[in-house]
């Protein structure tokens, strides 16, 4: 297809390098410099997508990222697919695939054009706190038609093809936009040596330069752009990072940086190159040369395809050779609107007028356009424009001095093309990030940065500075001060000659008025991505929300991806006006992190799939795997389930793990337990602090079963301590809690008791451990060792030894977590697997059977045993779980627990108790966190006893088997509560004790 | 997030070697048992929430172990310095220790 609107010459793109490529399902043609708007524009595609709640056309209105309608979704293939990509940023590349996402189900007739009429009048301000907040059942039926109207595109159902990665960086000096001030700050920076990062949104670095019609140091100004570009990329120092935008600014001086890296080549990466970087950047000094975004007028109709801003039409001109129409009209507030009209005229197409809201404007731009023959309308302004799914006309009428009413008939002017100024908005979004809050400034007709906490400033445009001279002047200073504060000494350096215009001054004008009020004037647009009206602002004030941030939410201003980028202003202006306040006075909204939308890959980077998270494997770890192991998660540790044997349900396998421990010997590999090495002359003292128990007579070779709670009492960790030598203690913590317990140990050791001579550290890792259990145990172990004498009188329950085992160096420790004779061996780690190995060998003819954790927890509930963080919450004391025998209340020393322990709400005789669960019907196993109560026909809401906290089915007995929390349960031994399910079944079970087996505890001591 | 300086490291680190604990100077009471029931909760769960200059214990939960005392602001976030436990929080610092 040809090009209408492409300029036979001029722009910086390369017209020997054509490239095709796709929107809404029509082939088109553009060039490589374009991006995906100008490429649109220039074949001649005004309607981009339909608005969100009107169903209105809308066509292309910037050339940033501050474009609010040309949001496409991007992608050839399923497993690209890119949502919310801005046609503006999106540089061209051949091959590429777009689809429009506000046209949802296509532009040309959807259901939204229809159904807008609909919902038009029905959604007003409000409408998200009135329509979907209440009642929430309605957000979910409107949720999915809303999400796909209100143009956020889809994300991909198939896994991202390609790779990101992140790259954490620290530099001098980072330098935010690389137009004339951030240019010029950058190149002064670097030759001070400092290291420079020198990042921009944009693929091409200049900003505004690349379509500016000054000049600088005589030529043309890309010219200095390009010589600045040359010399910084020759400097070994400087890292320039184009197609990168700045999207957060963090606490001291963090920033993240995404990169896209490939997008701009093609639908997927080359081959071994990450699509898009995000680079994570600590920076001693930051300069912020982000601009200024160009504000829209405000007038009615202003949302027709073919109302652009004025420097968006200069940039397609001049940038991108593509004009946006044939005959313009424009209308600005200040001498920058007047470079459109030239630009349009240079490009030898129809200047229809230039109107001047100004009354008497002056400065070199109203003399130019005097001399071209420009039909000049001072004191004027476009009320309305006229056209169905483009301009056809504005209608332009006499405006009073202070721009709020209209002093005489309008006339309509015949055009396609509508460009306004309303001035510059400096783009502070960054400097907010951290908390400053931009403040009100009426020479700049905007807002510009507050004072910054951060090692920061700013140059340029974002400074309210908008003319070139004063830019690159800007730059060069602040550029210098960066470099001061990094350390190095920056060189006074010359600034470059400028000629641009000399400029009167702007006016400070928002809306525009229209013969009727702004409540029935045809609607005036505000934001046009969540299609808020002037109107609507100044419903909000009447319906009497005065704070701007309320507004904001109530009206949904500057609320959707483009955030309020071209709205903003003009929405606080309004909203100002229409409470007789000054735009001052009523302040400004906070922008957060990002500043544009960032994919989730960029987010993610390398974080995925395999990588997404560190997994520990014990020493056994593949064995496992080879013998058919399901694993769990325990923190990162992947610790065998079960084993399952070919043809087995789930609990077939775990009634044959646990018959098989109880009947023979069974293996679990512990490893994974945490493990502390705690030495030191005050080791015995510090333990007996931090465990609710005695310490102070367990003799070396000797272990014990320690209960850690908080200061407020309650039960956090437990695990079995053993004396290795007077001075030397090794502590085991639950395999989750191994951390946890380690810091708060050194916590209490330096922070309470630096005086104790106690040293600790984390042996988790160091060792493999091997728990056999079962009546065969000790057969078996015999066979292993030679060393260790495992008489029952000689190595008892609650011993350990040291000696050998498969010919390797171990500690064996007598103790058990089933109840059961058991010996848990613990090898050197890299020992483990032979060991292990060694004890099947010799286990065969015991039927030696791996057992994983599931198996473990059957046969310690069959015993009463808790586990820290299941059987316990947070809110149980030792008592509460019937562990008064683990409290040593007459130790010296207050030791951590015992006040809390003693607090009125603890000694309650009501509190929840942990009992056994028997039900009344063997064969049910009741679910974990079902609720008890004592009366099942109460009505809603029943008064709840407590939960089931353990609930298995157990071979060994024949029958489910639970433990629970009743309140005053440990009074109840052998009432009935009842357990109301979820599916309607009430479930009975008898208070029990929690000791199913063996209760004289004969198996262990054997 | 944050740059902290380690005072027994005797570098600026990220923050996500570390581990905030709550206030700094939080001694536990000497005698508890002769604490009344207020005393203790007022130990356990009140805890002041300053707007302006905060002073923390943190840990060096990924690097040295050590536990330490951060000066900082709770509005700008911004850190004055770390001092070790048993200084004061006028020693506050952001460099000049020894590893
Ligand atoms: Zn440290």
């Amino acid at each position: 297809m040809r090009q209408t609107n492409r300029l036979s010459d001029g722009g910086r793109i390369d017209r020997s390098k054509p490239m095709t490529f796709s929107f809404n399902g029509n082939q088109y043609s553009g060039y490589e410099g374009d991006t995906l708007s100008s490429a649109l524009i220039a074949n001649g595609v005004n309607v981009i997508g339909r608005s969100f709640k009107y169903g209105r056309p809308r066509g292309i209105v910037a050339a940033g990222a501050d474009e609010p309608n040309a949001i496409v979704q991007l992608g050839a293939t399923e497993a690209t697919q890119v949502p919310n990509v801005r046609a503006t940023q999106q540089p061209l590349f051949d091959g590429l695939v777009s689809q429009p996402t506000s046209g949802w189900p296509s532009l040309k007739f959807d259901l939204l054009g229809f159904s807008g009429q609909l919902f038009g009048r029905a959604l007003p301000p409000g409408f998200y706190y009135k329509t979907f907040m209440f009642p929430q059942a309605a957000w979910k039926f409107y949720e999915k038609h809303i999400r796909k109207a209100a143009g956020l595109g889809r994300s991909p159902t198939e896994p991202d093809v390609d790779e990101y990665d992140h790259l954490n960086q620290h530099t001098d000096v980072l330098i935010v936009g690389a137009g004339p001030a951030g240019l010029s700050a950058a190149l002064t920076a670097a030759r001070s040596g400092a290291h420079v990062i020198l990042a921009d949104e944009q693929a091409e670095m200049g900003g505004s330069l690349l379509s500016s019609r000054s000049r600088i140091n005589g030529a043309e100004a890309s010219q200095w752009v390009a010589d600045t570009l040359q010399e910084l990329a020759g400097m070994d120092n400087v890292l320039l990072l184009p197609n990168a935008t700045v999207n957060g600014y963090h606490d001291h001086n963090f920033l993240t940086i995404h990169e896209r890296r490939t997008d701009h080549l093609g639908d997927r990466a080359p081959e071994n190159q990450t699509r898009q970087r995000m680079h994570r950047v600590r920076a001693d000094w930051v300069v912020l040369a982000t601009g200024a975004h160009e504000r829209p007028l405000v007038y009615a109709n202003n949302d027709l395809p073919g109302c652009m801003l004025a420097s968006a039409v200069s940039t397609y001109i001049r940038r991108y050779a593509v004009i946006p129409g044939h005959s313009l009209v424009a209308m600005t507030t200040n001498d920058a609107g007047y470079q459109a009209a030239f630009d349009w005229q240079d490009a030898g197409r129809n200047v229809v007028a230039l109107v001047d809201t100004r009354q008497a404007p002056t400065g070199d731009c109203v003399e130019e356009a005097r001399r071209r023959g420009i039909r000049l309308l001072i004191g004027h302004a476009v009320i309305e424009a006229k056209g169905s799914t483009r301009v056809s006309a504005a209608r332009v009428a006499p405006l009073s001095e202070d721009g709020q009413h209209l002093t005489g008939p309008a006339e309509k002017l015949a055009c396609d093309t509508i460009a306004s100024s309303g001035g510059w908005s400096p783009a502070v979004h960054l400097s907010c990030h951290t908390g400053g809050r931009p403040v009100w400034n009426d020479e700049v007709i905007g807002f510009v940065p507050g004072e910054s906490l951060q090692r920061q400033s700013i140059a340029g445009a974002i400074a309210g500075t908008f003319d070139l001279a004063g830019c690159l002047e800007q730059g060069t200073q602040q550029g210098a001060e960066a470099a001061r504060q990094a350390g190095y000494e920056a060189k006074p350096a010359s600034l470059p000659t400028v000629e641009e215009p000399a400029t009167g001054n702007a006016m400070a004008l928002f809306c525009i008025p229209h013969e009727q009020r702004i409540s029935r004037a045809p609607k005036q647009f505000v934001d046009f991505q969540n299609d808020v009206t002037a109107a609507a602002i100044e419903l909000a004030t009447r319906e009497g929300f005065e704070s701007i941030e309320h507004v904001k939410r109530y009206t949904a201003l500057g609320f959707g991806t483009d955030q309020g980028k071209l709205g903003n202003i003009n929405g606080m202006a309004i909203a100002a006006k229409s409470m007789n306040k000054t735009i001052a006075e009523t302040g400004t909204t906070i922008f957060r992190p990002n500043y544009t939308p960032v994919t989730f890959g960029a987010i993610a980077g390398r974080h995925c799939d395999d990588l997404f998270d560190p997994e520990r494997h014990t020493a056994m770890h593949d064995w496992h795997v080879r013998h058919g192991a399901l694993f769990e998660n325990v923190g990162q540790w992947k610790r065998p389930w079960y084993y399952p044997k070919p043809g087995e349900t789930m609990q077939q396998s775990l009634d044959r793990e646990c018959l098989a421990t109880r009947n023979g010997v069974g293996i679990l590999d512990a490893s994974t337990l945490g493990k502390i090495d705690i030495q030191g002359k005050d080791a015995r003292e510090f333990i007996g602090r931090v465990y609710t128990n005695a310490w102070a007579k367990l003799a070396v070779g000797k272990c014990r079963y320690g209960l850690m709670c908080g200061e407020d009492g309650m039960v956090f960790d437990d695990g079995v301590t053993s004396c290795l030598g007077e001075e030397h203690f090794l502590m085991t913590t639950t395999t989750g809690g191994a951390a946890h317990v380690l810091e708060w140990l050194e916590l209490y050791h330096q922070t309470e008791w630096p005086e104790l001579e106690v040293y600790m550290n984390t042996v988790t890792d160091h060792w493999a451990t091997m728990t056999i259990a079962g009546p065969d145990s000790r057969k078996l172990l015999a066979e292993l060792t030679d060393d260790i004498d495992l008489d029952k009188e000689s190595f008892k329950f609650m011993d350990w030894r040291q000696g050998t085992v498969a010919d390797v160096p171990a500690r064996v420790f007598r103790i058990s977590f089933t109840g059961e004779l058991s010996y848990e061996i613990n090898v050197p780690a890299n020992y483990g697997l032979d060991v292990w190995e060694a004890l099947f060998e010799k286990g065969e003819r015991y039927n030696l059977t791996p057992y994983g954790t599931e198996t473990m927890h059957i046969l310690r509930a069959e015993k009463g045993f808790i586990i820290a963080g299941q059987d316990t919450d947070g809110s149980m004391h030792p008592y509460d779980l019937g562990l008064d025998w683990a409290v040593k209340e007459d130790k010296p020393y207050s030791f951590i627990g015992k006040r809390g322990m003693k607090r009125e709400d603890c000694l309650r005789q009501d509190r929840k108790q942990l009992v056994g669960l028997k039900t009344k019907d063997p064969s049910i196993v009741l679910p974990e966190g079902a609720q008890a109560v004592d009366d099942p026909k109460q009505p809603v809401p029943m008064t709840m006893l407590g939960h089931v906290t353990s609930s298995y089915y157990s071979a060994n007995l024949g029958r489910s088997i639970a433990m629970g929390v009743i309140r005053g349960g440990h009074q109840r031994s052998g009432e009935t509560v009842y357990y109301p399910l979820s599916d309607g079944r009430v479930v009975e079970a008898e208070i029990t004790s929690t000791l199913f087996l063996d209760p004289k505890g004969e198996r262990q001591n054997v | 997030m944050f740059r902290i300086y380690c005072p027994y490291c005797g570098e600026l680190r990220e923050e996500e070697e570390f581990h905030p604990k709550g206030p700094a100077h939080l001694a536990r009471p000497a005698d508890p048992d002769n604490c009344t029931d207020e005393q203790w909760g007022d130990f356990l769960y009140f805890r002041d929430n300053p707007r302006g200059l905060h002073n923390e214990l943190w840990v060096h939960a990924l690097g040295c172990r050590k536990f330490f005392n951060v000066t900082r602001d709770t509005q700008t976030y911004l850190i004055k310095g770390s001092y070790r436990l048993g200084e004061s929080p006028d020693q506050a610092r952001t460099s000049g220790d020894q590893a």
